[in-house]
């Protein structure tokens, strides 16, 4: 008899916990339109979780009933649960492959692209240095430690202080592809020991601000007017083009990339609604404001 | 009769609670540690076995292409405790020396509150002051390339090992019998062959230990570190290390522990990382504590 009593009463006890859950969740109503399947699934490039976790944010105040998972994980990881169908959009910074292509075709997806943002990166020094324009491989070999000092440049003779984001930004890591190792897959160059490792954007702005002996890089939309932009030449040869809104969106500035975001041929239609949100001003506004570029 | 027993049977369980709360207090303290200790060692052993000890032990840090020498971080943090000891022992021990043997006393009541208020001080303040004042200030002065060095670091860390350094090293000075000083002064010496002769000495022990313990604060410190050192994993060489930036295992730890995929290498590397940390700390507290006891020895030995 004691026994079922227990029972009843932790039984009770569980019943007030879940209607507790329920209720602090603001669980019915969220719960039964899930069932509605407004549910978006948006999976993909570490470099866009931020900007993704924002705009889903922004989105979901807007409208209550929708739910937007974000997670990262990689572009290349997005595309294939694309591919595989778990999720409704992939975040991704690069364009995808034909490889990816063939095998959602045989899987019957059809990706569509859509082109959510820029990102570039500005080269910076500090105002008092007369350089004004670099080549990419001549950025290149200052952080991988083969140029040292700014006169063999046709600077000043000082010292060239090489100043980075933390390994665990997603800036670093496209800047190691795109401009250490130019692009190339095949190359392993790292950035010299002694490149300084900043945790934030805005050391690396303050120490260049300062430090004529300086150069450092970042999110064009995080730059200040205290710092010089360089201008920068794919190849030697090639014009030196300074980052603005207009060259990034015109693809002449060499340090720049799209983000993408690709979708299922035949999106369900909530899914197709915050797409275009995200393309309107107000989600173009959340991209300005990460220090991306926003779409033109 | 009754009653008189159960008020007594009450008190009894009332005191019983009371001695058990305090016996858990006493007994969690320990058992936090040995949590800690085991989680650290249960999330850094892996490393072991996913990375070779040679490449553990060698030069180059850049984890995310699987370049995992710990080496620099050591160092790194090493050079910053020995450069903050050399700033901090010697002004904190002169400190203490003046609070407590030379100030008068309104000076002494001023001093010694503001010196343990400086303790209070958030270390993200002081690594704020490092960038806007310090860094640009060294690197002005020094010529050196960047601000962001070692040295800068050891300054600060000094400043946040000083306040536990005086307010230790006051109390050993204070706890030197008056008779030593008087006696001193008795035979003819003067009051500065008495400090360095007599009282510095008879406390020995004590500010040995305040020394120790402000070590230990430097070595884990974090946040300062992370700011102003620049975090370039260069190994030191020399002496010129001091004047060069440098990584901190503290500060890899921090910056690098928020992004890791958990149960990876890089993960486990920096568990690792964090039981290294903790041995050096454990190293320095016990050599602290074991001059602490060799103190009581010496006062009971006066008192006897």
């Amino acid at each position: 008899m004691g026994k079922i009593l227990i029972n009843k009463a932790t039984f009770l006890l569980l019943i007030c916990l879940l209607t507790a859950c329920h209720a602090g969740r603001n669980g019915r109503q969220t719960e039964d339109l899930v069932d509605k399947n407004l549910y978006i699934e948006n999976k993909g490039s570490d470099t866009m979780v931020n900007l993704a976790l924002y705009w889903a944010e922004k989105y979901q105040s807007i409208h209550p009933e929708i739910r937007i998972s974000i997670t990262g994980g990689g572009s290349g990881t997005g595309i294939s649960s694309l591919i595989n169908n778990t999720v409704d959009l992939a975040n991704a910074s690069r364009e995808i492959t034909d490889q990816e292509l063939k095998e959602a075709n045989k899987n019957g997806v059809q990706p569509v692209e859509t082109i959510v943002a820029r990102d570039a990166i500005a080269i910076i020094v500090n105002p008092e240095n007369p350089i004004e324009q670099l080549t990419l491989k001549q950025v290149s070999d200052i952080y991988s430690g083969k140029i040292n000092n700014w006169s063999e440049l046709g600077g000043d003779n000082r010292p060239i202080v090489r100043l980075s984001r933390e390994t665990n930004s997603g800036t670093h890591v496209y800047f190691l592809e795109k401009v250490v190792r130019l692009g190339n897959k095949n190359d392993h160059t790292i950035f010299s020991a002694s490149t300084l490792l900043l945790p934030s954007s805005e050391g690396i702005i303050a120490e260049v601000q300062d430090n004529p002996n300086a150069i450092g890089y970042d999110g064009l939309g995080y730059i200040t007017p205290e710092v010089k932009v360089l201008s920068i030449a794919e190849k030697e040869g090639k014009e030196y083009v300074y980052p603005t809104l207009n060259s990034v969106n015109q693809n002449q500035y060499a340090i720049s990339r799209n983000l993408f975001i690709y979708s299922t041929g035949t999106p369900k239609p909530h899914v197709q609604e915050y797409l275009n949100w995200l393309l309107s001003p107000d989600g173009q506004e959340i991209v300005k404001s990460l220090g991306f570029i926003p779409i033109q | 009769m009754k009653n008189t027993n159960m008020n007594k049977n009450t008190l009894k369980i009332g005191e019983q609670l009371v001695t058990r709360s305090i016996q858990f207090s006493g007994y969690s303290s320990i058992l936090f540690v040995l949590m800690i200790l085991f989680f650290l060692l249960y999330e850094g052993i892996p490393t072991i076995f996913e990375i070779p000890l040679k490449e553990i032990f060698s030069t180059r840090w850049y984890p995310i292409e699987n370049y995992y020498g710990i080496l620099p971080l050591i160092l790194g943090s090493l050079v910053v405790t020995l450069g903050a000891s050399l700033v901090a022992v010697p002004f904190g021990i002169l400190t203490a020396v003046y609070i407590a043997e030379i100030a008068p006393k309104w000076v002494k009541e001023i001093m010694k509150p503001l010196v343990e208020l400086l303790a209070g001080l958030p270390s993200v303040v002081l690594g704020f002051l490092g960038i806007l004042i310090v860094s640009p200030f060294l690197r002005d002065k020094l010529h050196l390339p960047t601000g962001l060095t070692a040295l800068t670091g050891s300054i600060l860390l000094g400043g946040i090992a000083i306040p536990t350094i005086v307010s230790i090293a006051e109390d050993a000075l204070n706890n030197v019998p008056n008779s030593y000083r008087l006696g001193a002064l008795a035979l003819g010496l003067t009051r500065w062959q008495t400090i360095w002769g007599v009282t510095v000495p008879a406390a020995k022990s004590g500010i040995l230990m305040a020394v120790m313990l402000g070590v230990g604060r430097t070595i884990g410190e974090t946040m300062t570190v992370m700011m102003v050192t620049g975090n370039a994993p260069l190994l030191p060489g020399s002496l010129n290390a001091l004047f060069m930036p440098i990584r901190t295992m503290t500060a890899t730890i921090a910056s690098e522990m928020g992004e890791v995929a958990s149960g990876s290498p890089h993960y486990h590397i920096l568990f690792f990382i964090a039981v290294v940390l903790f041995l050096f700390t454990l190293l320095v507290n016990l050599i602290a504590s074991n001059i602490g006891s060799k103190r009581i020895k010496r006062v009971e030995k006066m008192l006897s």
